[in-house]
């Protein structure tokens, strides 16, 4: 199978579009940096939710100018719900993030790592493909039998839900678990009043309230 | 072609910064705005490796026809992983949170320190 | 049934203007969902995001009018339900291509590529992982905002 590669005339004739595409996106990945240092740092956690949403809204853009739009959608409704989830978790409690001692072992630890990370990974990426050249040595069959052997006109469909779809099932069944588990966690425990029916139906779980 | 990849590398500070928070920080709220920062990280990578420059989004219509998508398309498999990686993280952000309310409501605090140190 | 009762009553979920909008985006954004799921073979979207989406006009139902309302529109038996049905009809999905020869075999015809009608088991599947994610996001922002609270309302 030959390898499809973008020769570099193709990249000369685009240069101009092409810088003004790469410019976008240091833009908004400097905006994502930006905003998840403001959601680590700041001690009010209402300001710590609303910048995650913001860096994963930024995420949802930058996959749109990657061509890759059924991502973007699925990215925007995961952060509007990941927004509810995160704001029902922290601002009925205690609204901010009190340290009272400086934990120095820690913080020094964290940068260490975090120095440590970004420097294997430039030593790590030495050999790794160039930006804008992907191998595609099993997509180059995908895309070109996806609409002749499924049918369907979206090769991300095909390739989830035909070409790899056990991959779906076991997905399908990471989710059940996970809402299993919440269910289990959040069972209610405690004293209740009398004159309450004892037997409650969870959903999942059938069990009797204790 | 060294700005090109310079992308990469953002994109591993970004995750390396999620790592900071999950190991630095004592409010749980904290640790799991860093892994969701993290998988917000390893996501953008995967669609980043498969991106090719000047590409079209892997669909096909009237205009563009199989022959065509597979000289111009982006890398259509790390969309289909990263797909299936998103609606995973909600999952596990739902069980992290719910594990987090249950906390707060037996030990009265966020404060990781804290619950370590009591008993019972 | 006193539902119009509940909806009109100023201590349950939040203020009028937002039960009004409510009331009328909610149906719109269901409608959308199903667009999404339906059309997932054809254009971006699929399964996924169409179940998210689903869940998302439920949840609103249940943050503007309070639990007893939302409960009694989609009990937290029937969400439990709905996730079990989409899950089976996944994998039944996929042992019917057993039939023809491998799991998950597309067995359909597959049409013409491009119409509504095309692409054999996919539109099935979106529609069924629709079905399950869309349950089980419900079902889990019930027990997160419903039974996660009782306690400490009953300690005080």
């Amino acid at each position: 199978m030959e390898h499809y590669r973008i020769s570099s005339d193709y990249f000369r004739a685009n240069y101009i579009g092409g810088a003004i595409v790469i410019a976008i996106f240091h833009v908004l990945i400097a905006f994502m940096i930006i905003g998840s240092a403001i959601a680590i740092e700041t001690k009010n956690m209402l300001s710590a939710v609303i910048a995650v949403g913001a860096v994963g809204f930024g995420v949802s853009l930058l996959f749109l100018f990657l061509g890759a739009p059924d991502i973007a959608i699925t990215q925007v409704i995961v952060e509007i719900l990941s927004l509810i989830i995160l704001i029902r978790a922290t601002t009925f409690a205690d609204n901010r993030a009190i340290e009272r001692k400086i934990d120095s072992f820690a913080t020094i630890t964290g940068l260490f790592f975090l120095g440590f990370f970004v420097m294997a990974a430039v030593w790590a990426f030495r050999d790794i493909t160039p930006f804008g050249e992907p191998l595609m040595t099993v997509s180059q069959r995908y895309l070109s039998g996806a609409s002749a052997e499924t049918g369907a006109v979206n090769v991300v469909a095909s390739v989830i839900l035909d070409y790899r779809a056990y991959d779906t099932l076991g997905e399908a069944m990471v989710l059940f678990t996970s809402v299993l588990g919440a269910f289990v966690i959040l069972r209610r425990r405690g004293k209740k009043a009398v004159e309450e029916n004892d037997t409650e139906e969870f959903g999942i779980i059938t069990g009797r309230g204790e | 072609m060294l700005s090109y990849s310079s992308l990469y590398i953002l994109d591993m500070a970004l995750m390396g910064m999620g790592i900071y928070a999950l190991i630095a920080k004592r409010h749980i709220i904290k640790k799991i705005i860093g892994i969701v920062t993290m998988e917000y990280a390893i996501n953008l990578f995967l669609i980043l490796v498969g991106y090719r420059m000047g590409g079209i989004a892997p669909i096909q219509d009237a205009q563009v026809s199989a022959v065509d998508l597979a000289a111009r398309a982006v890398d259509p498999l790390p969309q289909a992983l990263v797909l299936t990686s998103i609606v995973i993280g909600l999952g596990t952000l739902a069980l992290m949170a719910s594990q987090a309310i249950k906390l707060y409501e037996k030990y009265k605090t966020f404060d990781m320190s804290e619950i370590n140190r009591l008993r019972g | 049934m006193d539902v119009k009762e509940l909806s009109q009553d100023k201590s349950l979920g939040m203020t009028i203007i937002v039960k009004t909008i409510s009331r009328l985006v909610m149906s719109f954004v269901i409608l959308f969902g199903c667009y999404i799921t339906v059309y997932g073979h054809i254009t971006p979207g699929g399964g996924f995001a169409g179940g998210v989406i689903v869940a998302i006009a439920y949840v609103l139902l249940l943050l503007a009018f309070g639990k007893q309302i939302a409960l009694s529109k989609l009990s937290n038996f029937w969400a439990s339900m709905w996730d079990n049905i989409g899950a089976l009809a996944f994998v039944i999905i996929g042992f019917l291509g057993l039939t023809g020869g491998y799991f998950f075999l597309n067995f359909i015809n597959h049409g013409t590529p491009g119409q509504l009608i095309s692409g054999g088991i996919i539109p099935l599947c979106n529609i069924s992982i629709a079905i399950k994610v869309g349950a089980a996001l419900y079902a889990i922002f019930i027990g997160l905002s419903v039974y996660g609270r009782l306690v400490t309302e009953e300690e005080k």
